[in-house]
């Protein structure tokens, strides 16, 4: 059977592959597709010799709900609240993302203060995803506490956002050409109160597992990818910085004044779990930096377009005026319509490049969006990242690679 | 580097290949011979000039309701980053309908493998020397490639049938060296 001397080195190296095995002591498990520690519909079929995984294959797509085919059912705004179901956790920085991408086609001038407050919110959801994946991935190894600490201070983001779009998770906060509606009166007030209890809970969480033995000998050098490796596989956001390559979409094509922020990119050094928990916190850090600074020289103003052709006219005018009217109800019936042509447009999202590859024939529906999610490159490396290495590593390591299968699956 | 000087690097080391070029928005966008796609992408990988080291995706399009499209039906967009020289790059293949094959690059990028199922997949180009071009975000029994213009949104498909993973175990653990 096993020899249990095999199961002791704790590396992610793999095993022995030159020495010829018996394929018949191996177990095959499935770890998913429905499974606590997925945290949504993944499947990965282990082939167990003890509990060390020999191989590893994935199967993904069980909630693939046509999110690309709908798109092309629908107008351009239509799309907006289907994109809050990609990246489920961090809702608005998908809005701004296609958003983005559809002013490029039309030439739309977004006003500043849209601008700003886009910036704004899209950090609060990076800080949030961020605590979620790593209040889960603790959880997923064991250290339960961690999870109310990040957990709570983003119920308290969500408040905020709660209070800014109506909705917690499904915001559709964008509007083409800007926003659904401006910030609230004590947005501000609100906003530090709430940056300064995440700066309290990461420096607790971090407190409690920066020198816990048992984090440590779970986290670090488990399920290392390379650098080399993480780019061929397409890995971009934390999880690429995590194995040492400062890329991030807001420094190397910076969009939306990031180039005028002061923030740091922090890197990892080997890229095992360890370096991808730790760097989220390190993100979290600099989006509170990047929070602030914007905070503190916020641009008056609308935070809509003026640019009739996308946006709705002031209630006002719908109704106080024909031309007024007649602007309404050209934009609701006719929709917007971006003259023929194909488009690759992207932002750095919690999770990495998110982008948008958007065919327009002249119709107020997308001809084609093609929606990049930065998890499906992640999640294709998942197999043979966790070959060798323990069944309980796999599951710390999925939670470090925060897969969403929303975005995933599409 | 500018997308001009690099269409003419392409026409000058591909004679024959480079078909044409577009504006897409500010990125160029070179559209080649379908067979050699794997010739250019290999050089623009490998080439110091060029470090194309990243492959962002891969995005196919089913052209037959486009307005006034003469051409093949089907379009695939290859989208490059360099992340030490800092450009990308956006090469287009297009397949006509009756024989959709385009040459894979699966085994020149990590996760251009999942990118051509999922093309494979929601449009239906072939990606010949492709080691395992099977369905990836719909279920194995679904019939018909659901991103094509002609498939209807409503048509649903009931499938049950359990993905047994083993045919790709099998490969996995024969490279892993398990006999």
């Amino acid at each position: 059977m096993i020899d249990t001397k095999t199961l002791l080195p704790r590396s992610s190296q793999g095993l022995d592959s030159a020495k010829h095995q018996e394929k018949k002591d191996l177990v095959m498990v499935n770890l998913g597709p429905s499974h606590p520690a997925t945290h949504g519909t993944l499947r990965a079929l282990l082939a167990l010799d003890g509990e060390t995984i020999a191989a590893a294959v994935t199967e993904i797509g069980y909630l693939h709900r046509g999110f690309e085919k709908d798109c092309e059912a629908h107008t351009f705004q239509q799309c907006i609240p289907y994109t809050d179901r990609l990246n489920y956790v961090s809702a608005i920085i998908n809005n701004v993302g296609f958003c983005k991408a559809v002013e490029r086609m039309l030439a739309v001038e977004v006003p500043e203060r849209a601008i700003a407050i886009r910036v704004l919110t899209c950090e609060l959801n990076r800080i949030i995803d961020h605590l979620v994946c790593a209040g889960a991935n603790l959880v997923d190894i064991g250290a339960l506490t961690n999870f109310w600490y990040t957990f709570n201070v983003r119920e308290k983001v969500y408040n905020i956002l709660e209070k800014l779009c109506g909705a917690r998770l499904t915001s559709s906060y964008t509007r083409i050409g800007g926003l659904s509606r401006d910030v609230y009166p004590e947005f501000d007030v609100e906003v530090k109160a709430v940056l300064k209890e995440i700066r309290e809970s990461v420096k607790q969480v971090k407190t409690l597992i920066s020198t816990n033995r048992i984090f440590l000998d779970r986290t670090k050098g488990i399920c290392v990818i390379s650098k080399e490796r993480a780019i061929s596989y397409g890995w971009t956001g934390p999880t690429l910085r995590a194995t040492g390559v400062e890329y991030d979409l807001r420094k190397s094509d910076p969009y939306y004044g990031y180039q005028d922020l002061k923030f740091d990119i922090p890197v990892g050094t080997i890229g095992d779990v360890y370096d991808r928990i730790f760097i989220r916190f390190y993100e979290i850090e600099e989006s509170i930096h990047i929070i602030e600074q914007v905070l503190g020289k916020l641009p008056k103003g609308p935070v809509i377009t003026a640019d009739k052709r996308v946006a709705l006219p002031p209630k006002q005018q719908t109704y106080g005026n024909i031309e007024g009217l007649m602007n309404h109800f050209k934009i609701i019936m006719h929709g917007i319509c971006p003259a023929p042509g194909e488009l690759y447009d992207f932002t750095e999202a919690a999770n990495g490049e998110l982008g948008f590859y958007i065919v327009a024939d002249g119709s107020k529906n997308p001809y084609r969006v093609k929606c990049r999610p930065p998890c499906f490159m992640n999640f294709a490396a998942f197999g043979e990242m966790i070959e060798g290495s323990m069944v309980a590593d796999a599951v710390a390591n999925l939670g470090s690679i925060n897969i969403i299968a929303g975005e995933l699956d599409r | 580097m500018d997308g001009q000087v690099l269409l003419e690097k392409l026409t000058a080391k591909f004679p024959g290949a480079v078909k044409g070029s577009a504006d897409r928005f500010g990125q160029l966008e070179i559209q080649l011979e379908a067979k050699s796609i794997a010739d250019v992408v290999v050089y623009l990988r490998d080439d110091s000039e060029m470090a194309f080291n990243m492959l962002v995706d891969i995005a196919a399009i089913d052209y037959s309701a486009f307005p006034n499209h003469t051409g093949d039906r089907f379009g695939a967009v290859y989208l490059l980053k360099s992340l030490s020289l800092g450009h990308r790059a956006q090469l287009k293949v297009t397949a006509p309908e009756e024989k959709p094959e385009v040459p894979t690059i699966s085994h020149l990028f990590a996760n251009a493998n999942w990118c051509e199922r999922e093309a494979y997949d929601q449009i239906g180009i072939r990606f010949t020397g492709h080691p395992n071009l099977k369905r990836i975000l719909n279920h194995h029994e679904f019939v018909g490639h659901p991103l094509r213009k002609d498939y209807p949104i409503t048509r649903r498909q009931a499938l049950s049938a359990n993905e047994s993973l083993m045919d790709e175990m099998a490969v996995r653990l024969k490279q892993r060296g398990w006999e």
